[in-house]
């Protein structure tokens, strides 16, 4: 007799023959997330000497289609905090939605305080650092820009993984190849930065913004920008256009604007 | 009380022989010593007031807030046990928050007093529980504009109606009162607690079925009726709490707030003012509900 578990039940293999076990339904492993769908490209950041500079496209890319060409993925989260998102648009939905969860809980005391930037940051980095250990991550990478608790410029980076970064400037995505080397070349230090105006720091932006829809693919030339400063809070620019675009450089690269070798 | 001895009170969930619930008819009593409150259903707003009795000079002043905010647009203020008072605002907080869930909007506030209606009167149902010692005021305003839907990232199509009716108007100011019974009603005007016939009395008086009192002038008027419906109870210190919700356009741009100091001290300076005026002329403030003893 078997004494197996398994076997106990089921016709003996020496009577019936072997058991056709592709019957058994096998169990898959869970599985969550394994690739983003509907996704935002980069996310750009500056910070200069009185705030931070925050710039998105308002594309959201259904692999190389350009599926929705409004999307808001700068999201303010209070007069002194913005988050800029890159990555699966679904989950950022959703992270703007604990955000607005966080900020009516965050309200229901009127004590006069309210998170900060940094707050915040801390608080996104938990959150997907918790998603990414369950093996179930928010497919997306963003940069908090705001002020701290010292009312000082605060720019920093979480991504799907929970690794946080910061730095005077920032990108995300294809902008973390192309975008952040030209904003290195600006500004590469904590020192620079007392000295790079609001003025600069937009241009670089906006110059930043233009190179990425030359080259990456999955951009678009209608983008949103935000300017965080202690003065004015959040100032949000939703519907930009990218302007002084030449694309006489497309004429020199073969396969690019050229498709002939001459 | 004519109940008390008969039996018929020993019990939540039990009638008496001509039809009343004694625990929830003494849950009211409870409500009828709290600090007053009252709500103000303005044209452009919502006001809500409390006295709230400085029962130690030990406390912190302006501490201890007794207005409390539920989502954004809503706040309650109750009279009655405190602590039964924050449960129900943790509970209208709960529910507020699984609406937000299930539908990704705010609770229209005639669903939140329903639901909280309904959860009020469930603790009249059942001997394991005592019914709420408080008689809560709900204001809020829903938005008359138009909202996205929570975490909505873009605009959709341009073109059809997408399931709208032009021309219809949408939110508007709310108040509503809940009863230890669970009953409740949407009013102009509210009160409730110790001064709450005085207060109901000079609500009356406001006219405030015509739609033409202003936000700013109600909150003149709540903190008038306050000191008012104080008269009675005179011997007490008191502090004055108001808060207030306005319309998307008006000064708190829809959300639930403390109403600003300046403006909280410039009518208190009024309502002091009108009652040094009052005085004079010696009314006698009409009597509260003689009790039964």
């Amino acid at each position: 007799m078997n004494h197996l578990p398994q076997a106990w039940g089921r016709p003996r293999d020496n009577v019936y023959g072997t058991y056709d076990a592709s019957y058994l339904q096998p169990r898959l492993p869970q599985t969550h997330t394994q690739s983003p769908i509907v996704t935002g490209t980069s996310v750009l950041a500056v910070k200069f000497k009185d705030g931070i500079v925050i710039a998105a496209d308002n594309l959201a890319s259904y692999g190389s289609l350009a599926r929705f060409t409004d999307v808001k993925r700068l999201r303010p989260f209070n007069s002194r905090s913005i988050v800029g998102i890159g990555g699966d648009v679904s989950d950022m939905q959703y992270l703007d939605r604990l955000l607005n969860s966080l900020d009516v809980t965050e309200n229901y005391s009127s004590t006069g305080h309210s998170l900060n930037a940094k707050n915040l940051h801390t608080y996104l980095s938990k959150v997907m650092y918790k998603r990414r250990s369950d093996i179930n991550p928010l497919w997306n990478q963003m940069l908090v820009a705001g002020l701290d608790g010292n009312d000082e410029p605060f720019l920093s980076s979480v991504d799907l993984l929970g690794t946080t970064f910061s730095s005077p400037t920032l990108a995300t995505g294809f902008g973390a190849h192309l975008a952040q080397p030209l904003l290195r070349k600006l500004s590469d230090d904590e020192s620079k930065v007392a000295d790079f105006t609001r003025e600069k720091a937009v241009e670089a932006v906006r110059e930043c913004m233009k190179v990425l829809f030359y080259r990456d693919a999955r951009s678009l030339d209608r983008y949103s920008i935000a300017v965080v400063t202690k003065e004015s809070g959040v100032e949000l620019k939703e519907d930009e256009h990218l302007e002084g675009q030449s694309w006489a450089f497309a004429e020199t690269i073969r396969g690019y604007g050229r498709t002939q070798e001459v | 009380m004519t109940s008390i001895g008969t039996g018929y009170d020993l019990q939540n969930s039990v009638f008496s022989p001509d039809g009343r619930n004694f625990q929830v008819e003494y849950a009211v009593k409870a409500v009828e010593n709290g600090g007053t409150c009252i709500g103000i259903r303005c044209k452009d707003g919502v006001v809500l007031a409390v006295e709230k009795i400085i029962n130690s000079k030990l406390l912190k002043p302006g501490a201890n807030k007794k207005i409390a905010t539920v989502d954004r647009n809503v706040g309650i203020v109750s009279s009655g046990l405190i602590p039964d008072g924050r449960h129900f605002v943790s509970r209208a907080r709960d529910e507020a928050a699984s609406w937000r869930s299930t539908y990704k909007a705010p609770i229209p506030l005639a669903a939140l007093a329903g639901r909280l209606g309904g959860y009020v009167q469930a603790y009249t149902l059942y001997s394991s529980v005592r019914p709420f010692g408080v008689t809560a005021i709900v204001g809020g305003w829903d938005s008359e504009g138009e909202l996205g839907v929570d975490g909505q990232v873009g605009t959709g199509p341009t073109v059809g109606a997408g399931g709208k009716i032009a021309g219809t108007k949408a939110g508007g100011p709310a108040l509503y009162m809940i009863e230890p019974s669970g009953s409740y009603w949407g009013y102009y005007g509210a009160a409730t607690g110790k001064g709450r016939q005085t207060a109901k009395s000079e609500l009356e008086k406001l006219d405030l079925s015509s739609g033409s009192l202003s936000l700013e002038a109600g909150v003149k008027e709540a903190a008038r009726i306050i000191y008012v419906a104080h008269e009675d109870s005179k011997d007490k210190e008191f502090e004055l709490e108001m808060s207030w919700i306005s319309s998307m356009d008006g000064p708190t741009k829809g959300r639930h707030q403390e109403v600003p100091k300046d403006i909280l001290e410039e009518a208190e300076r009024l309502a002091k003012k009108a009652m040094e005026g009052d005085d004079e002329e010696e009314t006698t403030a009409p009597e509260g509900e003689t009790m039964e003893e």
